[in-house]
C-alpha cells in the first residue's frame, strides 16, 4: 500500500472532499471577489464597476454603524465572557460531584440553538409578557415595565448581551476548566508550603500558565461576536433605526431581501478580512502551543 | 457525567487544596466558610442557567388566555397542550418543519461522513504527494467564514436550482463542519496502530477493505464525535437557511420560529406557541448533549485547541 500505488489511492481518498472544498468554498470565494466588482443582482444585467462598491461603502452612513456597532458590541462582550467564565472555571475546576453537575449545567445552553435562545430571551424580556419585568418589578428594582426592545439601543443591546453571555459562557468555562486541570499539581503544593492566598496564587500560577487558553477563547469568541447575527435578527431585527444591525446583518440585508449582490459581496470581503487578521493570530497561537 | 475533562491524570488532583485549606481554628472556620460559600455558588449557578429553559418548558404547557396573560405568571395554573396542539397545525404543520430540519441534519451528517472519512484515512495512511499542503486546503472553511460566502453561493445555488431545497442547505452546513470533521477523522486514523493494517494487508486485504474492516470499527468514536457536531450545528443553524430557503413548506425549525415571531406580532405574538417549539427545538439538543457528552467535551477541546 505504501508504494507509488499508495500515491494515487490516497489522492482517490482524497478528491472527494478536495472536490467539495473547491466547488462550496474556493470557487464561491472567487465568485465573490468578481461579483464585487459589478453591479450584480439576479433580474437586472451585470455591470462592472471597479472598485465602485467599495467606494460605495467607504460613503455609506449604514457601513460604519453597522462596523462601529459589530466592534462595540464585541468590545463588551468579550471581557465579560472571558472574566465570567475564568471566575466560574475557577470555582468548578476541582472534581467534586456538586462541580462536575454545574459544569455540566452551565454548557447545557451552548447546545442549544441560537435561534431557539434568542427566541426565548426575546420573549423573558417582552415588555407585557416577560419574566424579565415581571420579576424586577416583583423584586421592587423597577415600577414600571423596561421597554428593552425600544428606541434606547443600549438597552436593546444590554439585553441581547445577556442572553449571549447565557448561552456561550459555558464554552470558554470548559476550555478554561480544561487548562486550569492541566497544571501539574507539583506546582500548587509548592506554593501550598509557601503559605499563599487563594489569590495570590491564582495570579501567580493558574493565571500565567493558563495564558495560551485565555488568549485563544478570547479570540474565538472575537470572532464569533464579530460574526454575530442570530441574536440582533431575532430579538432587535437591526431595530432600532438599523442602530443594532451588525456588519452580517448589513451583508444579508443588502444581498438578500434588496438582491445588491455585488454590494453584498463587497461588504462580505472587507468582513472576511477583518475576520482573517483574528484567525491568522488564532492560528499562529495554536501552532505554538502545539510544538 | 463521565467527561472528558474527568479523565484526565490526576495532575489537578493537587487542586482540591486551592478552595480548602483548613489551617488552625481560624483556618478551620474559613476552610469550611469557603466550602458551603462555593456550594452555594454553584447551585446560584445552576439555577440561573436552568430557570430560563425551565420558563419556556412551563410557559409552553400554560393554557391559550394564560400564555397572553399580563403581568406573566411564574408557573402555569394548570397544564395544557393547547400550544402543541397550535404548533402541530401552524402553517405547513410541524411534522413538514422537523421532517426538514431532520432531513438537512441527516444529509450534512453523511456528507460530512462521506467526505472525510476517506480524506481522513488518506491523510493520515497515504504517501500523497503535497498532504500538507491539501490538508490546508482543507481547512480554508476556518479562514474564510462562511456567513461571507453565503452571497456567491447563493447566486450559484439559484443557477444550479438548489435553492430552496434541503440539499443546498445540507451543502452549506457541511462546508460549516468539513475543517473540523477533517480534523476529528486525520486525528483518528493516525491513532489506529499500524499492526492491525499490517496484519490486515498480508492477508491480502486491498485498501478499502482495509478501511472497512480494519479502520471503521476502530474510528467509531471519531464518526460519533462528527455525527453529534454535524447534527447540532445543521439542526440550530439560522442564517444559511433564512438565504437558501424561501417556501414556507421548504423551512427549517428555527427558521419557522423566527418568522412565526414576525407574523404573529402583527396581532399580538402567539408566546405560547413560540414556548412550544423552542421547547421542541431544544429537545434533541439535550437529549444528544446528555447521552454523548463524552464525545461533545472531547470534540469540543480538540476542535478548539488545534
Amino acid at each position: 500500500m505504501h508504494s507509488t500505488n499508495g500515491k494515487f489511492v490516497g489522492l482517490l481518498y482524497l478528491s472527494p472532499a478536495l472536490a467539495f472544498v473547491m466547488a462550496f468554498t474556493v470557487y464561491p470565494f472567487g465568485q465573490m471577489v468578481w461579483m464585487s466588482l459589478h453591479n450584480w443582482s439576479l433580474i437586472a444585467e451585470k455591470k462592472y464597476v471597479g472598485a465602485g462598491n467599495f467606494v460605495k461603502a467607504w460613503y455609506d452612513p449604514q457601513f460604519w454603524t453597522s462596523l462601529s456597532f459589530t466592534l462595540k458590541y464585541t468590545a463588551l462582550i468579550t471581557p465579560i465572557l472571558m472574566l465570567l467564565g475564568f471566575l466560574i472555571a475557577l470555582l468548578t475546576a476541582v472534581n467534586t460531584p456538586l462541580r462536575r453537575i454545574t459544569r455540566a449545567v452551565v454548557f447545557a445552553p451552548v447546545v442549544v440553538g441560537l435561534g431557539a435562545s434568542s427566541l426565548l430571551w426575546y420573549w423573558l424580556f417582552s415588555y407585557d409578557f416577560g419574566l424579565v419585568n415581571r420579576s424586577l418589578i416583583d423584586l421592587g428594582i423597577v415600577a414600571k415595565p423596561v421597554l428593552w426592545f425600544g428606541a434606547d439601543a443600549g438597552l436593546a443591546t444590554s439585553a441581547v448581551i445577556v442572553s449571549i453571555v447565557w448561552k456561550v459562557i459555558g464554552f470558554g468555562t470548559i476550555l478554561f476548566v480544561a487548562a486550569i486541570q492541566a497544571i501539574p499539581g507539583e506546582i500548587n503544593e509548592a506554593t501550598l508550603v509557601d503559605g499563599a492566598s487563594y489569590w495570590q496564587r491564582v495570579r501567580r500560577i493558574t493565571l500565567p500558565l493558563t495564558a495560551k487558553t485565555i488568549l485563544l477563547v478570547t479570540l474565538i469568541s472575537v470572532i464569533g461576536s464579530l460574526l454575530a447575527f442570530d441574536q440582533f435578527y431575532i430579538m432587535t431585527a437591526g431595530q432600532p433605526r438599523n442602530l443594532t444591525a451588525t456588519s452580517v446583518f448589513l451583508i444579508y440585508l443588502n444581498s438578500f431581501p434588496y438582491l445588491k449582490l455585488g454590494y453584498g459581496s463587497a461588504l462580505s470581503l472587507i468582513l472576511a478580512a477583518i475576520i482573517l487578521v483574528c484567525t491568522v493570530f488564532q492560528m499562529i497561537l495554536t501552532r505554538r502551543s502545539h510544538g | 457525567m463521565s467527561a472528558a475533562w474527568d479523565k484526565r491524570p490526576r495532575g489537578g488532583a493537587a487542586a482540591p487544596a486551592m478552595l480548602e485549606e483548613p489551617q488552625g481554628l481560624l483556618g478551620w472556620f474559613f476552610g469550611t466558610r469557603a466550602k458551603y460559600l462555593v456550594g452555594a455558588l454553584c447551585i446560584a449557578l445552576c439555577a440561573i442557567m436552568l430557570l430560563p429553559l425551565l420558563a419556556s418548558v412551563l410557559a409552553s404547557l400554560k393554557s391559550t388566555q394564560e400564555a397572553a396573560a399580563v403581568p406573566p405568571t411564574y408557573f402555569p395554573h394548570g397544564l395544557s397542550f393547547d400550544s402543541y396542539r397550535r404548533l402541530w397545525h401552524y402553517q405547513a404543520g410541524l411534522p413538514t418543519y422537523l421532517g426538514n430540519s431532520a432531513g438537512a441534519a441527516l444529509l450534512t451528517i453523511l456528507f460530512c461522513l462521506g467526505l472525510t472519512v476517506p480524506a481522513g484515512y488518506a491523510l493520515a495512511r497515504f504517501p500523497v504527494p503535497g498532504k500538507e499542503f491539501f490538508f490546508i486546503v482543507l481547512l480554508l472553511g476556518l479562514i474564510v467564514p462562511y456567513q461571507a460566502l453565503l452571497t456567491p453561493l447563493f447566486f450559484m445555488f439559484v443557477q444550479l436550482k438548489l435553492h430552496n431545497s434541503l440539499v443546498g442547505l445540507a451543502i452549506v452546513h457541511t462546508a460549516i463542519q468539513l475543517p473540523f470533521s477533517v480534523y476529528i477523522m486525520r486525528n483518528a486514523f493516525e491513532a489506529v496502530p499500524r499492526e492491525l493494517e499490517e496484519a490486515a494487508v498480508i492477508d491480502g486485504c486491498n485498501s478499502w477493505q482495509v478501511l472497512v474492516r480494519i479502520f471503521l470499527p476502530a474510528i467509531v468514536p471519531a464518526i460519533i464525535t462528527v455525527s453529534l457536531f454535524a447534527f447540532i450545528t445543521s439542526w440550530n443553524e439560522l442564517l444559511a437557511a433564512l438565504v437558501i430557503l424561501n417556501k414556507d413548506s421548504s423551512f427549517t425549525l428555527p427558521l419557522i420560529l423566527a418568522a412565526a415571531r414576525q407574523q404573529t406580532s402583527i396581532g399580538g405574538t402567539d408566546w405560547g406557541m413560540l414556548q412550544a417549539g423552542i421547547t421542541i427545538s431544544i429537545i434533541p439538543c439535550m437529549a444528544f448533549y446528555l447521552l454523548l457528552q463524552k464525545y461533545y467535551v472531547s470534540g469540543l477541546l480538540s476542535g478548539a485547541v488545534k
